[in-house]
């Protein structure tokens, strides 16, 4: 019973945290309150954002591509693989002990993060257009870029968002560890505990749990959006089950 | 590569040790407040084991960084080899966090800085900060016996903050002295611990002694210093006097003109009640084992961990060992 | 009393002091590394067995009571979303800081693709089969076990080693709950290149046999599905 009370007691504290300022554990300026909560949220957005707008700049482009043409699937197939095994502490350790810490490093060592799912992704969702579907453009007298553009993309998106939901929650995730790199995201009061206290880890860990369901859901619900009609009412005649599946090459 | 060197260090450990036997005392300083030993004293200036030390309990601490795990190795190896019951809990944050820990009984004694602990603990304004080492120290001592804590005998070296800056950044903006920074701080971005934004004698000071506004302030850890200077991430950076990279890398070090930064000599720091129960032996091993912890020493320590990647407690091993205090 | 004088050394021109990566440096330390690796071992071993064990539970039941699947998979894929190191600070308050929290935290995130992985394998088992097997006399858990489990097996071991994969990555931010593992070692000294390389290469290594020795034992209670690979 205490457990729960004290339980209680330590979140009550940390939402305190989240809206009211106060002076740090460490002495001198105050910390805590919205606009700082504010500010860590910002960084963590805009380093997410950026690594997640060059991933997918690089990834679905070369992943759409490999699809049609249908080579190079052993890269981008095993891709994933690769990249689950690589963990996240480990590539940032690489990037700041090989070029150092700073924003642009961190960012390059997220892009690498995020790639392998999208580009998985992208490439298996154009494998999976069935061939008479992409026959029958061809014999419409669509060029290569016209099948890709007007059937194989529409009908990959949904596998290519779910690529990108994967990969967005991942970096979410990394970016409260970017603090390490020198980059003040909302890990901040996670890894610094001196500075913000107790309650100002624990509101920070609240928060980041929160951004994460929040992009999940959100990119969830785009993924739902981009799924056309066709897709959705066949898929929901063959599936029985609240998630996507294929035998093989799902990732993750 | 390893042999020559193993064999160059136990010529010279075989060389110092013939040349302290031969009894030269020409080094003695001139300060005289020190527990000093006549001439006539037996030659062993190691560390003597005491078998009633046996029943004593220490817990030494250190904080987060090389030359607190160096300093918190050293005691902690040459309490042991005095006969004390020694366990270690080194690492364990900054300055708040240890002496938190120290105060809870956590641990039994950690080395802290007579400049931090007035500027952090006791309060004290950047004008009221003492500049002799000694003085510093008195008042140090007497801040922590209001808190039941026993300022041991301190260090000779000091290891001061220090604002640092690459040569190249000197040069062109023409710096030489922290006030040189007035007018050209607005556009450089400083880089310092967490806990920096908060101290005195870090950016707060600098803020309001020196009324330097930066165009960012950028907190990593403390492990990384050295490294956001000399890859150009940080114009300017915090670093203490005895880091080896200093040197090293070819930094220039502010002066510190306005007297910011007090003295920061090594005292280590203990509960009166465990010093009570430790007996006059814990001083003096300390005091023994301050004497050769001069400021060149102490750099090099530092270096033959954070250059040499040796752990703390090879390092520590070794300065007990080349210096004859532990065979 | 005079000491000693203490030996300053001239590191110009050695690897260590230029951060770079020296095998010898490797070679005489590597024993740091040790404790560390088989920390990470036992962690991800014991978080993936945990976790297998109630998702694969779950997923049975959810087998049958077709209802459940929906609850499950919500509950479960919120504790996917939630960040490794975001939960252990979560978990702080209550379990304390150590090896159960960051066991809590790891089980919690792989229940998900367990769950999932091992009842699209059981869905996946064709109709024809189960007739069959009906026709031929089985009761339903008979059905179960000897029938739609090891035809399932594939998608199941796949997510196994999704599972693993992806634990050893977590596990080296374990360290952050006080449960050790080579991610400790790699914050030591983020900065060292040689350090950097060893102890995430250790992790990857890991990742990597951990992948291979689960493969090796589907191949090996799965010999059916090597002759049908090719279709």
């Amino acid at each position: 019973m205490t457990t729960t009370m004290a339980f209680l007691g330590s979140f009550g504290d940390a939402i305190d945290f989240i809206f009211s300022e106060r002076p740090s554990p460490a002495g001198g300026t105050d910390v805590g309150g919205l606009g700082e909560m504010w500010e860590l949220m910002r960084e963590h957005l805009w380093l997410s954002f950026a690594a997640m707008a060059i991933a997918c700049a690089v990834s679905i482009p070369l992943g759409l591509w490999l699809g049609h043409v249908g080579k190079g699937g052993f890269l981008a197939i095993n891709a994933s693989n690769v990249g689950r095994a690589v963990p996240s502490l480990a590539l940032i350790a690489f990037f700041v002990a090989y070029l150092g810490v700073g924003f642009t490093n961190l960012v390059l060592a997220l892009v690498l993060l995020a790639i392998p799912p999208i580009l998985t992704n992208a490439y298996t969702a154009v494998r999976q257009v069935e061939r008479e579907t992409v026959d029958a453009a061809r014999g419409m007298g669509m060029t290569g870029f016209q099948i890709v553009r007007r059937v194989e993309l529409p009908l990959a998106l949904p596998l290519i968002f779910g690529g990108v939901r994967i990969s967005a929650v991942n970096v979410v995730a990394t970016a409260t560890i970017a603090p390490l790199a020198g980059v003040v995201t909302l890990g901040d009061p996670i890894i610094n505990v001196n500075t913000y206290g107790d309650e100002g880890r624990l509101a920070a860990a609240i928060v980041v749990a929160l951004l994460a369901v929040v992009t999940e859901v959100a990119l969830g619900a785009v993924q739902r959006a981009v799924t056309p009609r066709g897709l959705k009412l066949e898929a929901g005649k063959r599936r029985r089950l609240p998630f996507p599946m294929t035998r093989r090459e799902a990732t993750s | 590569m390893k042999t020559p060197r193993w064999v160059a260090l136990l010529m010279l450990l075989l060389a110092s040790l013939a040349l302290g036997a031969c009894g030269s005392d020409d080094d003695d300083d001139g300060g005289g407040d020190a527990a000093s030993t006549t001439a006539e004293e037996a030659p062993s200036a190691g560390i003597q084991n005491n078998a009633d030390n046996a029943s004593t309990k220490l817990t030494i601490g250190s904080k987060n960084f090389t030359e607190q795990k160096v300093l918190g190795e050293i005691y902690a190896q040459a309490l042991a080899a005095a006969g004390y019951d020694v366990s270690k809990e080194l690492n364990l944050g900054d300055e708040k966090t240890a002496l938190k820990a120290l105060e809870q009984g956590e641990i039994s004694a950690y080395p802290e800085y007579t400049g931090t602990a007035l500027l952090s603990f006791f309060g004290k304004q950047a004008d009221e900060l003492p500049k002799d080492e000694q003085a510093a120290y008195e008042e140090a001592k007497a801040g922590f016996a209001e808190k039941g804590l026993t300022a041991l005998p301190p260090t000779p070296f000091v290891s001061s903050n220090e604002v640092a800056v690459t040569k190249e950044t000197a040069d062109e903006l023409g710096l030489q002295k922290i006030s040189d920074l007035k007018g050209k701080s607005q556009d450089l971005t400083l880089y310092g611990t967490p806990e920096c934004r908060q101290r005195l004698d870090c950016l707060l000071g600098l803020q309001e002694v020196y009324g330097l506004k930066f165009k960012k302030f950028v907190p990593v850890d403390i492990a990384l210093r050295h490294e956001v200077l000399s890859k150009g991430q940080a114009d300017v950076s915090i670093v203490f006097t005895t880091d080896p990279q200093n040197k090293r890398e070819g930094f220039v070090l502010l002066e510190d003109d306005k007297g910011m930064f007090p003295p920061y000599n090594s005292t280590l720091v203990v509960r009166d009640d465990v010093l009570e129960k430790a007996g006059p032996d814990m001083e003096k091993v300390v005091t023994q084992v301050n004497e050769g912890l001069t400021d060149e020493v102490m750099q090099e320590l530092n270096a033959r961990v954070d250059l040499d990647k040796k752990t703390p407690e090879a390092v520590a091993g070794e300065y007990l060992s080349e210096s004859g205090l532990v065979e | 009393m005079t000491l000693a004088q203490v030996e300053i050394r001239d590191r110009s021109d050695t690897c260590e002091a230029n951060n770079g990566f020296c095998p010898d440096w490797i070679a005489d330390n590597f024993d740091r590394y040790v404790d560390p690796f088989f920390q990470h071992v036992l962690l991800t071993v014991l978080a993936v067995g945990i976790g297998f064990a109630i998702s694969f539970t779950l997923a049975l039941v959810a087998y049958r009571r077709r209802w459940l699947i929906s609850p499950i998979t919500q509950v479960t894929g919120i504790l996917y979303t939630i960040p490794s190191i975001a939960a252990f600070f979560l978990l702080l308050p209550i379990t304390g800081r150590g090896n159960d929290t960051a066991l809590i935290a790891l089980v919690a995130y792989v229940l998900l693709i367990i769950f999932r992985n091992v009842l699209a394998g059981l869905d996946n088992v064709p109709a024809d089969t189960k007739d069959a097997g009906r026709g031929m006399g089985l009761t339903d858990r008979q059905l179960l076990w000897r029938v739609e489990v090891p035809l399932a097996l594939p998608e199941i071991m796949a997510g196994l080693r999704i599972a693993a994969t992806t634990t050893v990555g977590l596990a080296t931010l374990a360290f952050f709950a006080g449960a050790g593992g080579l991610g400790e070692q790699i914050f030591a000294d983020i900065t060292f290149k040689s350090n950097v390389v060893v102890a995430g290469g250790l992790a990857v290594l890991l990742a990597a046999v951990l992948d291979g020795l689960i493969l090796l034992v589907q191949r090996a209670i799965t010999p059916w599905t090597r002759a049908v690979a090719a279709r």
